[in-house]
Parts: structure tokens; sequence; C-alpha cells
């Protein structure tokens, strides 16, 4: 073989190497439903560009450790990752992931604002929602008009607990309310938060003192106590969404206030949705999540993977899902576009997509004189899950009784003034 | 006398009962994991479907036909193997050296491989990140998963076969030694066939350790090297019951290791007694 043909094949195989190389994305993603229908569709976008797609699923809390430990260490092992609205302003900041920027057909205006609001930082997009959440409350009807009770939009705690204990029947395995109990900080404080909120409550003021020792908390945490440990299931300190999902398809939960995910789980006839309770206070009665696709600074295929997230986000996927043979209307991801909540089929399909639009609509991320910082069931500052999560066990012990409201929010503060001190807020 | 006989024949009724009470409800789980396997998503979190429902096999295709099943099982399979048998062939003149050689400082050394067990794996997981990323470069490797699982898994090993190794009287080996034996031949001719027993237990307890570990496996692979633990960790879902789901793929990855220590338990018994009754 002459020199020029050696040169010319190992030109070729490097070329094809190479080519082989960019074509090819690994991905991170949470497992759940949405997720791994995606896997499913994805096998035609792969058909079209000849990418070929590596997902990798993992836990909600390993995705997040393997991702930080990924990005901190310079990426490369990941070329999109799925995080959540606490990560993305934050890593956007510290550019751990890279800018987004969509071309026109995208339209990234149809984005729901909060969520465009949530996952930016400093006006821009870090992440593109895949799909989205609020919070809003899931109630037997068949069981408040047998009780002769009512439950409205954005009603008071007060007729909250009234109807939980007119439908609390617990000789017979029905519950008044099912709410989230189990320690974590996207667990029992993701309510627990907009139930402060709604008491006029804030984590921290705009030094970033911990708040935990205000008359709100106070109120709010003893309301939150009291109507959980009255007319809740048995054990509810052990309870997060899952658990709370089961029972609810048991039959056992009057009324549920959580993510509005769980609507497209629930299994039950005659549930009705309702927007989430308020205590007076204008803003915090819902909450915001949503997990978006971003890339990690560092990926060699940034390119490759701008192209996969506008095609995963786009209102092509919503309908590449919608009309696919084994998924269907009822199962495309929502919360993220304006324009899914406009599609007949959709509206047909999900009997609480109005409820939905409307709860991530009112939403409120920005910070205000109330909360001054990002995020409404969290505070959008790294030191966050640290000081939630110390605080999740604090609430635990209150609701199983282990300890005082007064006592845990005094150990709460005491934590979480510890952590913030540490992390240099003030001294 | 009769009422001795009589009182006897109560225990050992008792006796068995509680043993067949207590077998059964370490068996629970396992039962348990495989009829859920069998129902669908739905049917799964049901209590009308506790015991009687339509039994599918949908969780089991989705696993071979979605998520890769086989190259998962392969790469356990890989790593397990090849990090039982490092161990052991590190594991073994170790022991022997310690058993039959001792120093001033044994039983030091020995406390001090035991004590680095103690040391918390979270505490190290940036720096082995790091070192394995951006220096070594084997990330997600069988090379680095094999090494990660001996020396895991090496304090333990050489423990026990130190513990086997000490039974075996002196005498035999020091004969050896006047025959004309060399250390090798000593390990192979006496000290082996001696301790297979032990050694054979061991070897499996390691196997189960490298299979069942979930910590590292999880977090310093991303496809290539990844094994069935990442698998079962990559069906556990925060918001949603996949019960169904995650219990087809959690029967498959414990499947083999079960089938395996049923037919070495024999072997297993035999180690893990050995020396026990003197």
């Amino acid at each position: 073989m002459s020199l020029k043909n050696v040169l010319c094949t190992a030109s070729a195989v490097a070329f094809a190497a190479t080519g082989a190389f960019a074509a090819e994305l690994t991905i991170a993603i949470v497992n759940n439903g949405h997720m791994i229908n995606m896997q499913t569709v994805a096998e035609a976008y792969t058909e079209e560009t000849g990418v070929k797609l590596n997902w990798v699923a993992l836990e909600e809390g390993v995705l997040r450790e393997q991702v930080t430990s990924d990005t901190a260490t310079g990426g490369g092992q990941y070329d999109v990752i799925n995080i959540g609205m606490q990560e993305a302003p934050i890593w956007g900041a510290a550019g751990w992931i890279e800018p987004l920027n969509f071309s026109a057909e995208y339209d990234v205006e149809d984005i729901l604002p909060a969520m465009r609001a949530g996952l930016s930082n400093d006006g821009t997009l870090y992440a593109a929602p895949f799909y989205g959440e609020s919070s809003m409350v899931m109630y037997r009807k068949d069981l408040t008009d047998a009780a002769g009770v009512t439950i409205r939009d954005n009603d008071s705690w007060a007729r909250v607990k009234d109807a939980a204990a007119a439908i609390h029947d617990p000789d017979n395995g029905v519950y008044g309310a099912c709410l989230r109990g189990k320690p974590g900080w996207g667990d029992n404080m993701a309510f627990i938060t907009t139930v402060v909120n709604s008491f006029g409550g804030a984590w921290f003021d705009e030094e970033g003192r911990p708040q935990l020792d205000s008359a709100m908390w106070n109120e709010a945490i003893n309301f939150y106590v009291d109507l959980l440990g009255n007319y809740g299931p048995p054990g509810s300190e052990g309870n997060s969404f899952n658990e709370i999902l089961a029972l609810y398809n048991e039959g056992k939960c009057g009324m549920w206030i959580d993510a509005t995910i769980a609507a497209s789980f629930l299994e039950v006839d005659g549930v009705e949705y309702a927007q989430s309770p308020n205590a007076g206070n204008a803003a915090g009665a819902n909450w915001l999540w949503a997990w978006a696709f971003a890339i990690p600074a560092g990926s060699p295929n940034a390119e490759e993977a701008q192209k996969f997230i506008e095609w995963a986000t786009s209102k092509e996927y919503v309908q590449a899902v919608g009309n696919h043979p084994e998924f269907g209307w009822g199962s495309v991801p929502t919360g993220q576009r304006a324009s899914t909540y406009e599609i007949a089929e959709f509206k047909a399909a999900a009997g609480f997509a109005a409820a939905e639009m409307a709860a991530i609509d009112s939403a409120a991320p920005a910070a205000s004189d109330i909360k001054p910082y990002v995020g409404v069931q969290f505070a959008a500052i790294p030191e966050f899950p640290e000081v939630g999560s110390a605080v999740a066990q604090e609430m635990a012990a209150a609701l199983s009784g282990a300890k005082s409201v007064e006592d845990a929010l005094a150990a709460s503060q005491a934590a979480a003034d510890a952590i913030m001190r540490e992390a240099g807020y003030y001294e | 006398m009769a009422i001795v006989a009589q009182s006897s024949k109560y225990g050992q009724i008792g006796r068995t009962t509680l043993a067949w009470i207590v077998g059964l409800l370490f068996f629970f789980p396992i039962f348990w994991l495989v009829l859920t396997s069998f129902k669908t998503d739905a049917d799964a979190v049901k209590p009308e479907f506790l015991l009687f429902f339509t039994p599918t096999l949908e969780n089991y295709v989705n696993m071979t036909e979605n998520y890769d099943y086989w190259r998962f099982a392969r790469n356990s399979v890989i790593t397990s193997v090849f990090a039982t048998v490092f161990t052991l062939a590190v594991g073994i003149p170790c022991a022997y050296a310690m058993a039959f050689n001792p120093a001033r400082r044994t039983k030091d050394v020995l406390m001090w491989m035991l004590s680095t067990k103690m040391l918390p794996a979270a505490g190290v997981l940036y720096p082995m990140t790091f070192l394995t990323k951006n220096i070594l470069g084997i990330f997600d490797t069988h090379f680095l998963v094999i090494i990660v699982l001996s020396l895991i898994n090496m304090p333990i090993v050489i423990w026990m076969l130190f513990t086997y190794f000490k039974e075996i009287p002196r005498e035999i080996i020091e004969a050896g030694k006047m025959d004309g034996v060399n250390t090798w031949g000593e390990i192979r001719e006496i000290l082996i066939p001696l301790a297979w027993g032990g050694i054979a237990s061991t070897a499996l307890l390691c196997f189960i350790f490298c299979w069942n570990e979930a910590y590292w496996t999880v977090r310093l692979t991303t496809t290539d090297a990844a094994t069935l633990s990442k698998l079962i960790e990559g069906n556990r879902a925060p918001e949603g019951l996949f019960f169904g789901r995650l219990s087809a793929v959690s029967a498959a990855a414990v499947g083999p290791i079960v089938v395996l220590g049923w037919f070495c338990q024999k072997q297993l018994v035999q180690g893990l007694t050995f020396g026990a009754v003197k």
C-alpha cells in the first residue's frame, strides 16, 4: 500500500471516528413516566438525525450527586442533564451549565413565563423545561358532597381544615387530609414552605438570616401539625408523594394537596381539583417546579446537545407523544408550554389541564418584599438543600409528637443560623 | 421418662415451627418481589390484587427491550468474577503470610485493614471522581470497577482467610517445608486443599458483595461499565409508582446470585462454620 493510500485510509478512519463521536449523546435523566416515554419517542429522532442517544436513568438524589460531581470536575460524563428549578439559576450563575440559544421556530416565548423566570439567571435561560408542575388540591367530591362541605379555589386554610374534619372517617379507612410528612427538602418541606408562604412567612430575610423563629412560621407549623396530626393517616411522617399516591388510589384520602402531576396518576373516580388554599397572603399558595434539560459546561458535544434539547422541549415533541400509538394525549408532558393547553385533544384527555395551568400561572418564584429570594417552595441558594434537610427532620419530629412545635422551630432556627453564618451571609 | 420424651417432642415441634416462621419471614421480601414483578404497575399497588391477579410478563419484556438488561448483567458478571479472582489472588498469599509467619505488628496491620472499612464512602466521592476521570482517565471502565470492588472487599477477605488459615496446624505447613516444598508449593499443595471450604465460602461471599455493591458502581460509571445496581437505581422514581417494573428489574438482578447461593449453600455453610466446633 502506498503512503498516499495509507494517509487516505487513516484520514477516512479518523473522520469516521470523529463523526461517530459527535453523533452520540449521553443523557442523564430522572426516572419518571414522561422521561420513560421519551426514550421510546426519541427513536424517531435517532432515525431522523443519526444521533445515538445513551440514556442514563438515575434516582433524583443520585442524579443530583452525580451531575454535581461531574460538573465540578470539568464535565464530560454527560452531554445533556436533567436538572430542576432549584439548580438551574445557581448553576447558570456559577458557569456550570451553558446558556441556551434557540432558533425562532422554537418559540421560546411559548414557554410559560413562570417557568422561564425560574430557569433563568439575569435574564439568560440556562435550562429548557421538559415538564413543569405546581401544586393544587385534589379532593374526592363524592366524600365532600356526602359530608355537606365544599372546597373552593384558594380557599382559606380554616375551611380546608373544616372540610378535612367533616370527611375524616378513620373507622372506614378514610382520612380527611393526606399531606407530605416524610423529611426531606423536596419532600415535607416543599409542602410546608407553601403553607408558611401563605401565612406570610419566609425562609430568610434580605441578609440571609433565617426567619424560622417568626410568628408566621409558628402559626403555619402549628396549623400543619394540627391538620395532619388530627385528620391525616397514621404514620404521616413517613409519607411523601409515592406513599400518598398509593393511599389515594386505595381510596383512603379525602383530599391531597400536592404536585399537579399527581392528577395524571389518580385512578379513583370523582376527583375534583381546586387551587391551593391560602391564609390571606396573595403570593405563594402554589409551588413551582420543572424538570428541565441543560448542557453541562465542558460537554464536547454542546452543539448536538442543543439541537436535542430544542427537539425534546418543542411543540413538535408534544405532538409526537400525543399522536404516538403507545401513549396518546393523556401522556403528553405538561406545564412547560402555553400552546399545549390549547390543544383540543389534550384538553379532552386531561381533566386537570385547566387547574394545572391556573396553578402554574399563579405561582410566583420571583423575589419580593415578603420573600426576598427566588423560588417558591425552596430558596434558590446553594445552601438551601442543607438548611431544608435539617429543618425537615425537625418538622417530622414535631409531626410525630417527638418534639413540640416550638422546640422543633427553635432547633431549626439554630441549625439554619449555623449553616448560613458559616456560609458567610452574615457574622 | 414419658413426660421428658413428650416435652422434648413438643420442644422440637416448637423449634421447628419457630424456624419455619423465621425462615418464611426472611423469604417474604423475595417472594413479594417476584410476585410483584408479574403485576402491572397499576395492579402492583392495589390491595385487591394482593395475591390473586392476572400475571403479565410486560415488565420483563420492557426490561430487556427498553432497558438493555443484558448489558448491565454482562457488566455485573465481568466485574464481580474478575474482582473476586483478583481479591483472592492477593488475599490468599497475604493471609498465608500473616497466619504462618506473623510479625510483631501483624494484629495491628489486620486491625488497620479492617479500619479502612469505617471510612464513609461519600467522603472521598469527589477525589475519586477527579482522580479516575481527570487524571487516570479510567472512569466508567471495567478495569476501574474491578479494582474498586477488589479494594473494598480485600480487608474482609483477608480477615476471613486469616481466620481459616489459623485453624490449620502449623506443623503440617512445617512438614511440607521439611520435605523441601517452596512457599508457592505450600500454598498450592497444602494450604488450598486443606482450607478449600473456607476459601470457597470466602470467594462466594466476596462475589455476593461485589454483585450487590451499589455506591461506587453507580457513581463511577456512566454507560460502558454500569452494573445491575445502576439499572435498579435508575428505576427508582420519586414521582410515580413503578413497583411492577422496579420489582422485575430487582428480581432479575438478584436472581443469579440467589441461584448461585442455592447451589453453593453446602460450601457456604461448611466454610462459615469452619473451626466453629473443635
